[in-house]
């Protein structure tokens, strides 16, 4: 009886609502310059995963014989002391008599390393460093930024004293002060190194922005009829701000982290221009502040492959994330 | 008004104590004792204990303790001992400590030693005694009178920071606020066409430049710029010369800072713009004949002046501290030029008083942007 009732459901198809989310995802992909954005970010993080894989199996098997990926080894001389691209070279190696022939797609720098497997690798230092950071203000920003604009009353004075007080300080200082504090600095019994106090710093710095809007949209939507609803079944109070509120301001978290991304592999090229980031690694960063005294010598293609290898990643969520906000919150759009 | 200025006035308390504590979390709890840097390598003894007096790095952090009249105290000298009283003597059996280990071991066993007569003091209940034993002459109490008297003291190289940072804050507004202003009249004037001609492909070249230009890494700029123009084509001076006038070193940097910011500039005066443009007025003002320009300048950019004002007057204090890299790169020794020199060095006294002036300066212009707002837009009560 029950199976005949269920099949006589399924002949009157119910009307299903979409969700925010569905709908939002259809209307991006109607914008297919906006996925081909993302297949390009995707891109870069898959890049990213592999160098790391590929570092995790020469860490495990590097005894067993296992050599890793030769286009991530980029520490290796492949070529003469600054090849130029796009060109077939002969060069012999130090350890052996033999000349051997070559050609690179991006040129080599002063040790003959390739500076196109130092650019792919400069994509791992540089994503890892945006992820760390993006995530650590996220998990600082969004719970404070949802205590305050719940519980208001005193915890929201602090809350808000400190981030005020934070974000009176300019940015950029404040960031320099974190990084030059965190280098080889030792906290908790830990010593900080390279990319880590890169990330630390950027990250403790930048929640102030998300921590203000999620105050400002909890505020807004603790006196909807779904909170009501759920404290007058009794909710707690952290069940009320961590299974219903936030689930509904997550978008704006998404779109908030995918527009931050940018500004936070920006910030690594300062911060390693300044020397203040990983050193030991190719970065893009740090590829511009090593190319940087070779220019006036006409060695263009370092700093080139790492503006192009920064340009697109930036252009791909820069339009991603505007479309990602036009598509997720109606309500925000600006055209 | 007047209640609210003086009301906010007092809010700027909290703001300011807090960023004196962070600045000290920053620069003395974490950052810590950098005397044997200054000192450098070769030091003696003396010379370490005469920087760690002249920076206070001797003082307790927060409260320390004084000793009575009668309290005699005797310096340990068995390595042993004084090795016990520091954080880490290196991890291995040697207990040879260097000058400035012996120092800070020597000034801890006497803490200790201090401490423990406080607690016995109080345990017995001479609590008057106990009281006079305390020293409130700390490190976190100097870094308040520092910041509340604007005497810094001296840099690591013992010329005085006021002064450098006065010397710094002409180069650095000779930079930024051409070029503030040139990007601001390009910006807006650029995001007025725009939000105009919205929907057509005029507009969307624009956007998409916008974006591309966004992309660029400001560093590359910097760099290509400076080959370019400079190097190559030798229209401008690489490097800042002084005697040659300022202007003419400067005209380069001010070139790449507005091309560098005009993407993110002008859409940001684009969604204003286009917030405006959808208003019923303009569709009156259109209607009853106006021409297209004196609806544009006379109309919209009047009623957009509100969040440009506030925009404007918010920017403002961060143009004293200058263009970090564009100083660097040009050699104008403006204060963003002080500030990498004092990364470089590790100089946490600079970049102290740096932070406190700036934030100072920026609690300040808060509020005057808050009273502007009262000012261009008469809606706007003051509770």
């Amino acid at each position: 009886m029950n199976n005949q009732e269920v099949t006589t459901d399924m002949t009157q198809k119910p009307v299903k609502g979409r969700s925010l989310w569905s709908d939002g995802i259809r209307r991006l992909r109607k914008r297919k310059f906006a996925m081909v954005c993302l297949v390009i970010v995707l891109i870069y993080f898959a890049l990213a995963g592999a160098i790391y894989i590929d570092e995790v199996l020469q860490d495990k098997f590097g005894e067993k014989g296992y050599e890793g990926i030769s286009l991530f080894q980029w520490n290796e001389s492949i070529g003469p002391s600054y090849q130029k691209p796009w060109l077939d070279y002969e060069w012999t190696p130090e350890d052996s008599e033999m000349s051997q022939e070559g050609w690179t797609f991006f040129g080599t720098d002063f040790l003959g390393r390739s500076t196109w497997r130092r650019t792919l690798y400069g994509a791992k230092t540089s994503l890892t460093v945006a992820l760390c950071a993006s995530i650590i203000s996220l998990l600082i920003g969004v719970p404070l930024g949802a205590i305050a604009g719940y519980f208001r009353g005193w915890v929201d004075d602090v809350i808000v004293w400190f981030y005020t007080t934070l974000g009176t300080i300019p940015y950029i200082l404040l960031l320099m002060a974190f990084a030059v504090v965190l280098k080889d600095a030792t906290l908790f019994g830990h010593e900080i190194k390279g990319a880590t106090s890169v990330y630390l710093a950027m990250g403790l710095t930048s929640w102030v922005g998300i921590c203000r809007l999620i105050r400002g949209e909890i505020i807004k939507r603790k006196e909807s009829e779904y909170v009501l609803a759920a404290r007058a079944l009794g909710c707690s109070n952290g069940r009320i701000i961590f299974k219903h509120l936030l689930p509904n301001v997550f978008h704006i978290i998404i779109i908030n982290f995918s527009l931050r991304f940018v500004g936070f592999i920006h910030a690594e090229v300062i911060l390693s221009f300044l020397g203040l980031g990983e050193t030991d690694r190719p970065s893009w960063g740090g590829m511009i502040d090593a190319a940087r005294t070779e220019l006036a010598r006409g060695v263009w293609w370092e700093m080139t492959a790492a503006t192009v290898a920064i340009f697109f990643i930036s252009l791909a969520l820069n339009i991603f994330g505007d479309a990602l906000r036009d598509c997720l919150d109606p309500k925000l759009r600006t055209d | 008004m007047t209640a609210y200025i003086i009301r906010r006035l007092l809010y700027m308390i909290p703001i300011v104590f807090g960023v004196l504590l962070v600045t000290f979390c920053l620069f003395t709890l974490v950052g810590g004792d950098i005397s044997v840097q200054i000192a450098g390598k070769n030091a003696d003894a003396e010379t370490i204990a005469e920087i760690r007096h002249e920076y206070g790095f001797d003082k307790p952090l927060f409260v320390g303790y004084e000793p009575l009249v009668d309290d005699q105290w005797k310096e340990p000298t068995d390595p042993n001992v004084l090795a016990s009283y520091i954080e880490s003597p290196d991890g291995d059996d040697t207990i040879i400590l260097n000058d400035y280990q012996r120092i800070v071991a020597i000034e801890n066993a006497k803490r200790q030693w201090l401490g423990g007569l406080f607690k016995q003091r109080l345990s017995d209940g001479r609590i008057l005694d106990a009281w006079s034993m305390l020293d409130f002459n700390s490190q976190f109490l100097s870094h308040f009178k520092k910041a509340v008297t604007f005497n810094f003291g001296r840099d690591r190289e013992r010329q005085k920071i006021s002064e450098k940072l006065l010397q710094g804050v002409g180069p650095s507004l000779a930079l930024t606020v051409p070029m503030f202003i040139g990007s601001l009249i390009i910006s807006i004037s650029l995001s007025l066409i725009v939000a105009f001609i919205r929907g057509s492909v005029g507009d969307f070249v624009i956007v998409v430049v916008c974006v591309i230009l966004m992309s660029i890494p400001y560093l590359s700029y910097i760099i290509f710029g400076q080959l370019f123009f400079a190097y190559e084509l030798d229209w401008f001076p690489i490097y800042y010369d002084p005697s040659r006038p300022m202007a003419v070193s400067v005209v380069l940097p001010i070139l790449i800072g507005i091309i560098a910011g005009l993407g993110v500039g002008v859409r940001f005066y684009r969604t204003i713009m286009l917030d405006e443009i959808r208003s019923d007025y303009v569709r009156t003002a259109f209607a009853k004949g106006l021409t297209t320009p004196k609806v544009l300048f006379k109309h919209v950019l009047k009623n957009a002046m509100i969040p440009i004002v506030t925009n404007v007057v918010l920017s403002l204090p961060r143009l004293v501290l200058g263009s970090l890299l564009l100083e660097r790169f040009f050699g104008i020794p403006g204060l963003g030029y002080l500030m990498i020199e004092a990364i470089n060095s590790r100089d946490f006294f600079v970049l102290n008083a740096m932070t406190f002036m700036m934030a100072l300066l920026i609690v300040i212009f808060t509020l005057v942007a808050d009273i502007c707002y009262g000012w261009v837009d008469p809606r706007v009560k003051f509770e």
